[in-house]
C-alpha cells in the first residue's frame, strides 16, 4: 500500500490528509472538550456566559483555587460508588457477550449450512423482529418479570439482552459463515466427524476473528443500552448507564451533571482498552466475514 | 444439512426470540385490537394537605363486573389504527375535502401526531442512511491509503462517536450547539449572525439532529468498509490500472462492486436503526420540532398515565413500515440467496 | 440521586438514637418503591432501619418508578409492599385498584400523623403525604433593586419588569420559564390555565373544555412571557432555567420550591447571584385571586395485593420513615417542604407556604388528568413557535385528549 501512496498525485494526496483531519477533529473534539471539561465546576463546562470559561476555567478557579478540580471524579466514584455500577456493568457485558456469542454461532452456523428455503424466511423474520422498537418490548416484560419474581435481577437483564441483540448477531455470524468454504466441514465429515464436531473442530477456529468482531458489537450494545437496564434491573443492580442517568437529576430535583460528565469520561475508559486492544482483530474479523455476503 | 441436525443447533436462539421478541410481539398486536374497559365514574370527595375537593375517580367494583365479562378488554380490531393517534382516516379524509392546494394539505396533515412523527423518521432515515455510507465509505477508503502506523491510531478515533453512550454524547453536543457555546459560537460567527440559535428553529434542529445521525454513525459503516478494504484482490486493482484506469474508475469498478454486500449489510441495519431514530431528540430536547415514531411511543408509555393501547399500536404500524421500507433490499437478498442455494 | 450516601448517613444517626427493635414489627416483608431524591432517601433509609431478624425491608429509589411500581404492585403477592408517589401519580395506582385504603390501619398506628396528612379518597384513607411542593418566583433582589422595581405579585407586574429590566441592560432576557416541550411546558399552561380561573373539564365528567377564553388567555400570557425568555425557551427544563438564574442571566422565575435550597448553593454561583436570590409566593393572572400554580404532595401507598400481615408491618415501617423526630436533624429539615408534625419551614420553604397558604389549587388527582396532560405537552409547540393561532392548537389538545380518552374508556 505505501508504495501505490506515493504513486498518488500531490493534490489528491493533500485533499486525503485534509479530509482525514477534519473527520479526525469531528470524530475526536467533542470527546476531548468533554475530558477537558470533566475537570471543571458545571457553572464552567456550561460556561453560559462566555465559552472561554470552559478553557480557562474562571468559576473553578474561584471555587477551587486552580482551574482543575477532580471533584466530579470523586463524587462519583467515592461519594456515590460508581464502581459498583461498574461491577454491574461488567458482569452483564461478559454473560451478555458469552451467551450471544454461543447460541448466536450455532444458529447461524446452522443457518449458513442449510439450503433449504425456510433458512431465508428466518433470517427475514430475525431482521423483522429486530424492528420492534425496544422500549415497547421491556414495557411487555415488565409485567411477566413481577409476576414470575425474576425482575431486577442481574440474569434477567442478560438473557433479554441477549435475546433483543440475536437478530444482529445471527445476521453477523451468518455472513461470517457464508465466507468459510463448505468444503471444510463436509471434509471432515467424511472424516467421520458429526456434525457438531465439524462445527466445533473445524469452523470455529477458523472463524475466531468473526466471532470476536461480532462479540465487540453485542458489547458495545449491552454497555450503552439503556431501555432495558433501566428500567428492568433494581437499583442496587444497577449499571453504569441508568447510574448515570440518575446523576443528571429530574423536573423537580437537582441532579450534579458534573458527576455525570466525569462517569461518562470513567465509562469510555475500558472502550478505550477494549478497541485498541481488538483493533486487529475487528478488522481482520470483518475481513473474513461479511465480504462476499 | 439435515432438517434434525439443523433443528438443534438453532433450538436455543429460536427460543430465546420466541420468549423474548415473539412473545412480546403478539402480546402487543393484541393490545392493540382490544382496548381498555370503560371506566365506570363515579364523583367523590378527595381530601389532602390542601383541603377537600370534589372530583371524579373509577368505581372500580362496577369496572371490575366490567372486567370479568370479558377479560382480554373491548374487542375493536383495526378503530385504533385508524384513529387520530395514528393514522386518523377521518381527520385525513376531511382535510383533504377541506384544503384547496397541496401546501395547505401537507400542513394540515402535518398536525396531526403521526404524520408529524412520519414526516421527520422519513425525512431523517433517507439522509441519514445514504450520508452516513458515503462518509463511511470515504474515511475507510482515506485511511486504508496512509502509512500503515497510524492506521491503528486513526481506527481508534474515529470509533469515538459510536462507544460514547448517546445518553450523554447528545447531550454533551447538546450543550455545544447551545448559541452560547463552543460550536454555536463558531457557527454563529461564519454565519456572521450573532443571534443565531440552532434550537429555536425547526429547519436547524432537523440539520443538528440529521448531522448528529451521521456523525454517530458514520464509524459503525467506516469499520464494516475498511474491513472490506482489506480484501479487494489487488490482482484485479493493478490489471485496471494496466488498462489505465482512473483512480475515480477503479473505485466506481473494482471496488465498489467488490463491497456491495457490504453495503447491502449497513444499509440494512442502518435504514432500520434510523427509522427507530429515538435517542437524539431526547437527548437533544428537540420535542417542539421533531418528533418521531418511537418517540411517539415513549410519550405513549411515559407519561402520568400509561397508553399502552396507543403505544401497542405504534409499535405495531412501525413493524410494517420497517418491513416495506426494507423489502427492496430483501428482494435482493432473497436473489443472492437463490443464487447460491 | 447525588446525595444518597450522605442523606443515608445523616437519617441513620437521627434514627440510631430511636432505634427499637423492628420499630413494634413483629415479622413481615416490606418492599418500597419510588423517586431518588434526597428528602425520599431519607424516607426510604429510616424505614429501612427497621429491618429485623424475621422483617425484611428494602428499597428501590429510581427516576424511573412511575414505570416500575404499576406493573409490580399488580402481581399477587405484590412485588412492592408500598409506592412513594405524588398526587399525580397515585392517580394511576387508583386507576388499576392496587392499592388499599388505610383507614383500620391509621386508627390503630396513625397516632403521630396530622390529619392533613391523610388523603382520602371518597372517604377511604388511601396515602400518607409527608412532603409539599409547588411553583412559586425566584427573583434577583439585587437586579429588581437596580431597575428601582416590586417584587411582581401578577404575571402582569413580570411582564412590565421584564420590559424594564431589559431596556436598562440589566438583563437581555430576564425571564426564566421550564417550558421545554412535553411535561414542563404543559405544566406551566396548567398553571396558567388555572390561575386564569380554568378548569380541564366540564364538572364531574371526562369532556375537556381547555378550548375556552380562560385557555386563550393563559396561552397568549405564556407567549407574551416568552418573548422575554431565552430563544431556546422550548428546550428549557428546570435543569437548564436554573442554570441560567446560577449564571445571572435570569432574574424572574417561575420555579420547584423543590429547587430552591439548592438553587445558589452550587459550586462556582458568582457572588451577586447568591447575594441576590430571593423567593416569594406564586404570582396571580389575569387579575384573579387564585394564584397560577399547583399544589403538590408526596407521599405513601400500601399495596393491596398482600396479606394483611405484611401491610401492617409496611406501614409501621414507613411510620418510622416519616417520624417527627426525624425533621430535628437540619440537613434533613431542608430538603424538603416537610408536612410532619413540628416542621418549622425553613427560609428555603416561604414559597411553597405561601402558595399554600394563598389558596393555590392543588394539582387535580383525575383519573383522566395524566392524559390531558400529555395532550397539552404534545399539541402546544405550535402555538408557542408561532405556526397556529391560541384556539388552534387547543383545539388540536382536545382532539388529541379525546382520542387518547376514548381509547382508554373514559370517553365513549
Amino acid at each position: 500500500m505505501a508504495s501505490k501512496a506515493q504513486r498518488k498525485p500531490l493534490t489528491l494526496q493533500l485533499a486525503l490528509v485534509a479530509f482525514l483531519i477534519v473527520w479526525l477533529i469531528a470524530a475526536a473534539f467533542p470527546f476531548l472538550w468533554t475530558l477537558w471539561g470533566s475537570f471543571k465546576v458545571e457553572l464552567d463546562f456550561f460556561s453560559i456566559n462566555d465559552w472561554t470559561n470552559a478553557l480557562t476555567g474562571d468559576r473553578t478557579e474561584q471555587t477551587y483555587g486552580r482551574p482543575f478540580t477532580g471533584a466530579g471524579y470523586y463524587g462519583a466514584w467515592i461519594q456515590e460508588e460508581f464502581w459498583r455500577a461498574t461491577i454491574n456493568t461488567f458482569i452483564v457485558c461478559f454473560f451478555v457477550v458469552c451467551t450471544s456469542l454461543t447460541i448466536g454461532t450455532l444458529g447461524a452456523y446452522a443457518l449458513s449450512r442449510s439450503g433449504h428455503n425456510y433458512v431465508f424466511w428466518l433470517l427475514i423474520i430475525a431482521l423483522i423482529f429486530r424492528a420492534m422498537p425496544p422500549i415497547t418490548l421491556v414495557s411487555g416484560y415488565l409485567p411477566v418479570f413481577f409476576d414470575w419474581n425474576i425482575w431486577g435481577y442481574l440474569p434477567t437483564a442478560i438473557i433479554a439482552l441477549v435475546a433483543i441483540n440475536q437478530p444482529f448477531t445471527l445476521w453477523m455470524l451468518h455472513s461470517f459463515f457464508m465466507k468459510i468454504p463448505k468444503d471444510l466441514d463436509e471434509s471432515a465429515k467424511v472424516d467421520g466427524c458429526t456434525q457438531f464436531q465439524a462445527f466445533w473442530h473445524v469452523i470455529i477456529p477458523v472463524m475466531w476473528p468473526g466471532v470476536i468482531t461480532t462479540g465487540l458489537f453485542s458489547f458495545l450494545l449491552a454497555y450503552n443500552d439503556f431501555a432495558v437496564t433501566a428500567l428492568v434491573l433494581s437499583e442496587s443492580n444497577r449499571t453504569m448507564i441508568p447510574e448515570i442517568a440518575a446523576f443528571l437529576g429530574t423536573t423537580q430535583t437537582e441532579g450534579n451533571v458534573m458527576f455525570a460528565v466525569a462517569a461518562v469520561v470513567s465509562a469510555t475508559v475500558p472502550l478505550f482498552i477494549l478497541v485498541m486492544f481488538f483493533q486487529r482483530q475487528i478488522v481482520s474479523g470483518l475481513t473474513a466475514g461479511a465480504v462476499k455476503g | 444439512m439435515k432438517h434434525k441436525t439443523f433443528f438443534w443447533f438453532f433450538l436455543p436462539t429460536a427460543a430465546a426470540m420466541l420468549v423474548f421478541i415473539f412473545a412480546p410481539i403478539v402480546s402487543v398486536v393484541m393490545q392493540s385490537v382490544f382496548l381498555p374497559h370503560e371506566a365506570v365514574l363515579v364523583e367523590v370527595e378527595n381530601c389532602g394537605p390542601f383541603g377537600c375537593t370534589t372530583e371524579t375517580a373509577i368505581d372500580q367494583e362496577a369496572t371490575d363486573r366490567l372486567r370479568d365479562a370479558s377479560p382480554l378488554g373491548r374487542f375493536s380490531g383495526l378503530e385504533l389504527y385508524f384513529d387520530r393517534s395514528n393514522l386518523a382516516s377521518a381527520e385525513v379524509a376531511e382535510i383533504w375535502r377541506t384544503t384547496e392546494s397541496w401546501g395547505a394539505f401537507g400542513s394540515e396533515l402535518y398536525d396531526l401526531p403521526f404524520y408529524r412523527a412520519m414526516a421527520f423518521t422519513l425525512t431523517y432515515t433517507f439522509t441519514v442512511t445514504p450520508l452516513l455510507i458515503a462518509l463511511g465509505f470515504f474515511i475507510a477508503v482515506a485511511v486504508n491509503s496512509v502509512t500503515r502506523q497510524i492506521r491503528g491510531f486513526l481506527i481508534f478515533f474515529s470509533l469515538l462517536p459510536m462507544i460514547v453512550t448517546p445518553l450523554v454524547g447528545s447531550l454533551i453536543l447538546f450543550w455545544m450547539i447551545d448559541a452560547r457555546g463552543v460550536l454555536g459560537n463558531l457557527i454563529s460567527y461564519l454565519a456572521n449572525d450573532p443571534g443565531l440559535s440552532l434550537k429555536a428553529s425547526t429547519p436547524l434542529m432537523w440539520i443538528s439532529l440529521i448531522v448528529y445521525g451521521i456523525w454517530s454513525s458514520a464509524p459503525f459503516a467506516f469499520v464494516v468498509f475498511y474491513a472490506g478494504l482489506q480484501t479487494v484482490p489487488q490482482d484485479t486493482l493493478e490489471s485496471a490500472q494496466i488498462d489505465g484506469a482512473t483512480r475515480a474508475q477503479q473505485i466506481r469498478y473494482v471496488i465498489v462492486p467488490h463491497l456491495m454486500p457490504l453495503i447491502t449489510f449497513v444499509a440494512l441495519i442502518q435504514l432500520m436503526d434510523n427509522f427507530r431514530v429515538f435517542e437524539p431528540i431526547v437527548g437533544f430536547n428537540a420535542e417542539a420540532h421533531a418528533r418521531s415514531l418511537s418517540w411517539k411511543i415513549f410519550n405513549d408509555l411515559t407519561g402520568e398515565t400509561q397508553q399502552l393501547s396507543a403505544a401497542a399500536t405504534t409499535s405495531v404500524l412501525t413493524i410494517l413500515c420497517v418491513a416495506l421500507l426494507l423489502s427492496p433490499v430483501l428482494v435482493r437478498t432473497w436473489r443472492d440467496f437463490r443464487g447460491k442455494a | 440521586m447525588f446525595l444518597r450516601n450522605t442523606v443515608a448517613a445523616a437519617a441513620l444517626v437521627v434514627s440510631a438514637g430511636a432505634a427499637f427493635a423492628g420499630c413494634g414489627i413483629t415479622d413481615g416483608r416490606v418492599s418500597i418503591v419510588g423517586n431518588e431524591f434526597p428528602a425520599i432517601q431519607t424516607v426510604g433509609a429510616n424505614a429501612v432501619a427497621c429491618a429485623g431478624d424475621s422483617v425484611e425491608v428494602t428499597t428501590n429509589l429510581t427516576a424511573d418508578h412511575q414505570s416500575i411500581n404499576l406493573p409490580g404492585m399488580q402481581g399477587d403477592p405484590a412485588e412492592y409492599t408500598s409506592a412513594i408517589i405524588a398526587n399525580s401519580s397515585i392517580v394511576a395506582l387508583m386507576n388499576n385498584d392496587v392499592i388499599r385504603p388505610l383507614d383500620d390501619l391509621i386508627a390503630k398506628h396513625g397516632g403521630d400523623l396530622k390529619k392533613n396528612q391523610i388523603i382520602t379518597i371518597g372517604g377511604n384513607a388511601m396515602a400518607v403525604a409527608f412532603m409539599a411542593n409547588a411553583q412559586h418566583l425566584v427573583y434577583r433582589s439585587d437586579l429588581l433593586e437596580a431597575a428601582g422595581l416590586e417584587v411582581p405579585t401578577t404575571y402582569e407586574e413580570m411582564l412590565s419588569a421584564a420590559k424594564v429590566l431589559r431596556e436598562k441592560g440589566l438583563s437581555e432576557n430576564p425571564v426564566g420559564g421550564a417550558y421545554k416541550a412535553g411535561w414542563n411546558l404543559a405544566q406551566e399552561f396548567n398553571n396558567m390555565f388555572l390561575g386564569m380561573g380554568g378548569s380541564h373539564f366540564k364538572a364531574g365528567s371526562a369532556e375537556p373544555s381547555v378550548n375556552s377564553e380562560a385557555g386563550v388567555k393563559a396561552l397568549e400570557m405564556m407567549k407574551a412571557l416568552s418573548e422575554y425568555m431565552n430563544p431556546d425557551f422550548l428546550t428549557h427544563d428546570s435543569n437548564a432555567t436554573n442554570a441560567e438564574y446560577r449564571a445571572g442571566n435570569v432574574a424572574l422565575m417561575n420555579m420547584w420550591g423543590s429547587r430552591a435550597a439548592t438553587l445558589v448553593t452550587a459550586e462556582g454561583v458568582p457572588q451577586d447571584v447568591v447575594d441576590g436570590f430571593a423567593i416569594a409566593g406564586p404570582m396571580t393572572v389575569g387579575g384573579g385571586d387564585t394564584p397560577a400554580s399547583t399544589l403538590w404532595w408526596d407521599g405513601w401507598t400500601v399495596a393491596k395485593n398482600i396479606s394483611d400481615e405484611d401491610a401492617e408491618a409496611t406501614f409501621l415501617a414507613m411510620m418510622n420513615g416519616i417520624r417527627p423526630e426525624m425533621i430535628q436533624d437540619d440537613d434533613v429539615a431542608t430538603q424538603a417542604v416537610w408536612l410532619i408534625d413540628g416542621y418549622e419551614p425553613t427560609p428555603a420553604a416561604v414559597g411553597v407556604y405561601a402558595a399554600a397558604q394563598s389558596g393555590t389549587i392543588p394539582y387535580p388527582m383525575l383519573p383522566y388528568m395524566g392524559l390531558m396532560h400529555t395532550a397539552l405537552g404534545a399539541e402546544l409547540t405550535d402555538f408557542m413557535q408561532g405556526n397556529e393561532t391560541a384556539e388552534q392548537a387547543l383545539a388540536d389538545v382536545e382532539a388529541a385528549y379525546v382520542a387518547s380518552a376514548k381509547e382508554n374508556g373514559f370517553l365513549q
